[in-house]
């Protein structure tokens, strides 16, 4: 029987003791569901913080503003650490961030269908990638083609000066960009083909070209879901672990170059670990996490903002 | 409920793949081993029934993988199953008693044993490896000569090229180039990192009073590679590079590596005999005095160390003690033949052996009663 059956005689607006009963136990469910996510986040932090705790009593404000890290001296600071990962993760964002819109827009707006389908199914497949792969291709291929073919035109430059290594802070923000980009892509592209048809012919009504079409009634209307695709794509970077510790080259000091090795908050983990039997050592490096989990935060916290004024912005403009 | 259930099959999953894949791949070979070369007393492996744990050092994983396969072919009563989490993690979990034994490259602390809830901690011997100083310098093959003080000069930055004087004096008749030195050292805290770190600070006390001994320092120069693989990679990619690895990696891999000075003053390239030689100069090593680098003696090989396993002198448990030591003394004797050795680690002197077999002696039950005779 339909609930919408109002021949029948039922009102509607009163449904059934049963339906009631359902539907409050369908909330309840989901409710959980909310509060089971919540509950991993403040399980995994509070874990996490508690036992970074004799770390952070033993280093005192020294862990986030300290540039040395010497566990055999058990002395900790995370500034080479947390200036690696924000470095790699913007390289990798400004690379991927025009590629990644601009293939969306080839793909849902230029391509044929047919090519448009095979190439996009290539981008889903990219993201399904596991990172280790991107970092063994990195440091095996990808390295030694940086070291010898651009490195070489790139160090006269202030900002990447040094001898050519095949591995280092632009390499890995280079890979970076390569695992971000799919995810980019993907979401921007399915976004432009969401625009509803009758916006476009309304620019071509007016004689607009297509160009003027993607300017015009195209990109205002994806602006904020792009930038929340470009937040997922930060999120991959922030915390990628394998194929950044494959190509950074995993020196323990501030780069001073863009092509000198460094080390993210998360490689550094994942490369001292599992020896970790100096004192603090094990515990210093959870309050590294923490650190990567707090700057999570406050990078997603600009990025909602950042969402926020767009769509005002977009609000008033429609 | 759904989620818990599915995570738990998946582990367990995974962990039945390890352990297919392990017990595959140390399968080949190990089936006519029931003679006993080189002399070492095979003991009774008879005895009770026990499914043994142990967690620790990634170093030992191959051998003991092959090691507990082959005693499991010989005595089906006893399975051993050990987790390479590495050092820290098998301490923690020795220490917690959730495990029968741990493995640590380098020996627990006085500190970390007051934490060990089961009393009275012994810690033995069990693998000796070597340290190679693997380099890529166009034009020179294997066999360079250098010096522990140059070595640490290099590692310190402060002798930035291969012409250098101090690495010409040392090799007559080698044409070294003026190319840059880009120095490799390990990313992941290590027990090769700890040998060799040792060496240079017995060595030199820049290096000492600098860097220091430790499993993870503050390298002055240079870049990382994370485990042997990621050294030996980039020692392979980087012209003009040097880097150090686990001998083992080294001779399976076929590297070319440099002929260390020894105290003795003569120049030694490593492999098994010179690093058993190194070794047994120092018969009495124990827990807290167990460097083994920078041996007298003109075979040794100076930049060597052992792992070592660690147990309590009390079992509880009757049964699985007395398993426990008899697996631990095969394994520091007849195992070190049949299954250490062809996977390129160094056999344990016999004085060694010896000591292990007199340590293991001293593990009692919660009676008293000696549990290896």
């Amino acid at each position: 029987m339909s609930v919408g059956d109002v021949t029948g005689g039922r009102d509607v607006r009163r449904p059934s003791r049963h339906i009631r009963l359902g539907d409050g136990a369908y909330r309840r469910v989901l409710q959980g569901f909310g509060l089971f996510v919540l509950a991993i986040f403040v399980a995994v932090g509070g874990v996490l913080f508690i036992q970074a705790w004799p770390a952070f009593r033993h280093s005192g404000a020294g862990f986030v503003t300290g540039t040395n890290w010497d566990p055999s001296r058990a002395i900790y600071g995370a500034i080479p650490f947390i200036v690696g990962t924000l470095i790699t993760s913007a390289i990798g964002l400004v690379l991927a961030i025009p590629i990644g819109i601009g293939a969306a827009i080839f793909l849902a707006e230029y391509a044929p269908r047919r090519i448009s389908g095979a190439l996009g199914m290539l981008v889903e497949l990219l993201a399904a990638v596991p990172s280790v792969v991107y970092g063994l291709w990195g440091f095996l291929v990808l390295g030694p083609i940086f070291q010898n073919t651009i490195e070489p035109h790139i160090n006269f430059l202030p900002v990447a000066h040094g001898p050519p290594l095949p591995v280092g802070v632009l390499l890995a923000g280079l890979i970076l960009a390569i695992m971000v980009l799919p995810t980019i892509t993907a979401v921007t592209r399915d976004l432009a083909n969401a625009v509803p048809a009758t916006s476009r012919e309304a620019v071509y009504g007016l004689g607009g070209t297509r160009w003027q079409m993607i300017r015009t009634a195209v990109l205002p209307a994806i602006r904020v879901g792009v930038v929340g695709a470009v937040v997922l794509g930060l999120g991959r970077a922030l915390g990628e672990t394998m194929a950044v510790t494959f190509v950074i080259g995993n020196t323990n000091a501030i780069p001073n170059s863009l092509i000198a090795p460094g080390q993210t908050m998360a490689s550094l983990i994942a490369n001292e670990f599992t020896e970790a039997t100096e004192p603090f050592h094990a515990s210093a490096l959870l309050g590294i996490a923490v650190l990567l989990l707090v700057v999570a935060v406050i990078v997603n916290v600009f990025a909602r903002l950042l969402v926020w004024s767009v769509s005002r912005e977009v609000r008033e403009t429609v | 409920m759904r989620q818990p259930f599915s995570i738990a099959t998946f582990c367990a999953g995974a962990a039945m793949l390890v352990l297919a894949a392990c017990g595959s791949s140390s399968s080949p070979g190990t089936t006519s081993n029931s003679g006993n070369p080189s002399g070492t007393s095979d003991p009774d492996l008879s005895g009770p029934s026990a499914s043994l744990t142990g967690a620790g050092s990634t170093f030992d994983q191959p051998f003991f993988t092959r090691a507990f396969y082959d005693y499991n072919q010989k005595n089906s009563g006893v399975t051993v199953t050990y987790a390479s989490v590495g050092s820290g993690g098998g301490i923690a979990q020795f220490q917690a008693q959730t495990v029968n034994f741990g493995a640590s490259d380098v020996p627990m602390k006085a500190s970390e044993i007051a934490a060990a809830k089961g009393g009275t901690v012994l810690q033995v011997p069990v693998a000796l490896g070597g340290v190679s100083i693997s380099y890529n310098l166009y034009g020179v093959k294997g066999g360079l000569h250098l010096t522990g003080a140059v070595l640490a000069q290099i590692y310190l930055g402060q002798i930035k090229t291969w012409n250098d004087p101090a690495i010409a004096a040392l090799n007559s008749g080698v044409t070294l180039p003026s190319q840059a030195i880009t120095v490799i050292h390990r990313s992941d805290g290590s027990g090769t990192s700890y040998i060799f770190t040792d060496y240079l600070s017995t060595i030199s006390p820049a290096w000492q009073s600098g860097p220091g001994t430790g499993k993870t320092v503050k390298w002055p120069v240079g870049l990382g590679g994370k485990g042997n693989e990621g050294v030996a990679g980039l020692v392979k990619q980087v012209s003009g590079s040097i880097g150090y690895v686990e001998l083992a990696y080294a001779l399976q891999n076929n590297f070319t590596y440099a002929a260390m000075q020894n105290a003795a003053g003569s120049y030694v390239e490593p492999n098994l005999t010179t690093v058993a030689a190194d070794a047994a100069q120092k018969p009495n090593v124990s827990a807290t005095d167990f460097s083994i680098v920078n041996q007298m003696g003109s075979d040794s090989y100076p930049i060597s160390g052992y792992s070592w396993v660690l147990v309590y002198q009390t079992q509880t448990n009757t049964d699985n003690g007395t398993a426990l030591v008899k697996v631990l003394d095969w394994l520091t004797h007849a195992g070190q033949i049949s299954d250490a050795k062809p996977l390129d680690y160094v056999p344990l002197p016999a004085n060694i052996q010896q000591l292990a077999r007199t340590t293991l002696q001293m593990v009692v039950d919660s009676s008293g009663k000696k549990l290896l005779s």
